[in-house]
């Protein structure tokens, strides 16, 4: 057993886990954060997708101990305030999804890729950066969609 | 996973400590081939050291003999957005950019990739057809001298790639055709004209892992144009097969492959 310490969602947290912990698994099971979904368990899905120091990373594949002392986001911290993300007004706006399973870590790799893009973003870069989320419902015209919306939307809040 | 001991090295000289004191250690780094390999319980280390705090394993850099440095522990994003890298070998950002997807850029890294060797990476390709020099905790490596098959390298138990040093080329380009599933390459090929001649390295479809395609570097020597490549083959019983692409498959796609990387040299090209 190793002790796990990391800020998350803007808490510092920190649990006793067996050394293997993968980070998913401390969101989910030590920490309770049940939002970060585990779909393939094997790096394609990207439903357990977080944000580790800002940066997008599918947490089945980074261990507990590797977050040590970092700043995880997961998608129950991403609301302010009571206030929706703009990325999670837009899923809802464009019916960004159907079943739901895949959503959480579309909207975390979505918020992601607009607060990192720099320049004009089109349909066509979206799905390319958005390549590592599967939904096996939408056929994802929605959930680009959502994303276009909230990075104008972003980009507009920002330029005014 | 089976249970292993987490550890967390100072310095490149304690990693290669704990390595040694450990009685089956393996290195992590990105983790997004170790940690598969280990769910599927396809390796048991004891002694798990993690090289990814280490900031001598960070950073990109050009070298006073002028070639570009990227160090083990830089992940594919970083190379493929650095401004050094895009502007002296353009095609290898463009080819770290090509790996994986987004979150896996995020964290997957170039000694990662070089010293694991899997035979349908994209870096291998590019450290054996720029003729790069694999620098480890111990000593520096000609390319030609590092990749030795299928996940095999000349590294030593306990090795650490500490960089890899790309000369700049007179001009290169990449040409790759994805497995839609894992996103690896099915076939890829690197074209490069070095100081040091003409280079077509090939990963994704020989049975050896990563390979120069000598045949196609003498007619390319002698005529760097597509053309020059019509009347060569490859053999079909050198190449990998499986269920994504038969042997002979693989060995049609490699020669169009290396036909478009020779005619769109400075681009990377990606089929999918």
């Amino acid at each position: 057993m190793i002790t796990v310490s990391m800020m998350v969602n803007g808490d510092a947290v920190s649990r006793d886990v067996e050394d293997e912990t993968l980070l998913v698994d401390y969101l989910r099971e030590a920490l309770g954060l049940t939002g970060t979904h585990v779909g393939c368990d094997t790096t394609q899905c990207g439903c357990c997708t977080i944000h580790l120091d800002g940066i997008s990373a599918k947490s089945c594949t980074v261990l507990a101990a590797q977050a040590e002392g970092r700043a995880v986001t997961t998608i129950e911290g991403l609301a302010q305030d009571g206030k929706l993300h703009p990325m999670q007004e837009a899923f809802r706006d464009c019916h960004g999804l159907q079943c739901g399973f895949c959503t959480p870590g579309q909207i975390m790799a979505g918020a992601e890729l607009i607060r990192t893009w720099e320049g004009p973003l089109d349909e066509h870069q979206v799905r390319d950066e958005m390549e590592g989320n599967l939904c096996r419902c939408t056929g994802y015209h929605n959930i680009v969609k959502a994303i276009l919306q909230a990075h104008a939307e972003t980009r507009a809040t920002v330029d005014a | 996973m089976y249970p292993f001991i987490y550890r967390r090295p100072a310095s490149v000289a304690d990693a290669v400590r704990q390595f040694e004191a450990g009685d089956d250690s393996s290195y992590i780094s990105g983790g997004h081939t170790l940690l598969p390999t280990l769910k599927a319980r396809l390796a048991a280390p004891t002694d798990m050291i993690d090289l990814t705090a280490l900031p001598e394993l960070k950073g990109i850099e050009e070298t006073d003999e002028g070639r570009i440095l990227i160090r083990g522990g830089t992940v594919h994003a970083d190379v493929a957005a650095s401004a050094l890298v895009r502007e002296k070998i353009p095609v290898l950002a463009g080819l770290a950019g090509s790996i994986g997807d987004r979150h896996v850029r995020h964290r997957g890294t170039i000694g990662g990739s070089v010293a694991n060797n899997d035979p349908a990476a994209d870096y291998p390709s590019a450290v054996l057809a720029l003729d790069g020099i694999v620098v480890t905790d111990r000593r520096r490596v000609a390319a030609d001298d590092y990749f030795t098959g299928l996940y095999e390298t000349c590294r030593e138990p306990g090795e650490i790639v500490i960089g890899v040093e790309f000369p700049v080329p007179l001009s290169a380009g990449y040409a790759k055709f994805r497995n839609l599933a894992s996103r690896y390459a099915l076939a890829a090929c690197f074209v490069a004209r070095t100081t040091s001649g003409i280079r077509v390295a090939v990963t994704g479809a020989y049975n050896t892992g990563v390979t120069r395609t000598a045949a196609f570097e003498a007619a390319l020597a002698g005529d760097f144009s597509a053309e020059a490549l019509d009347a060569l083959d490859i053999d079909p019983e050198d190449m990998l097969s499986d269920p994504a692409a038969t042997g002979a498959y693989r060995a049609n796609l490699v020669k169009i492959l290396a036909r478009r990387a020779v005619a769109h040299q400075g681009e990377v090209l990606i089929y999918k």
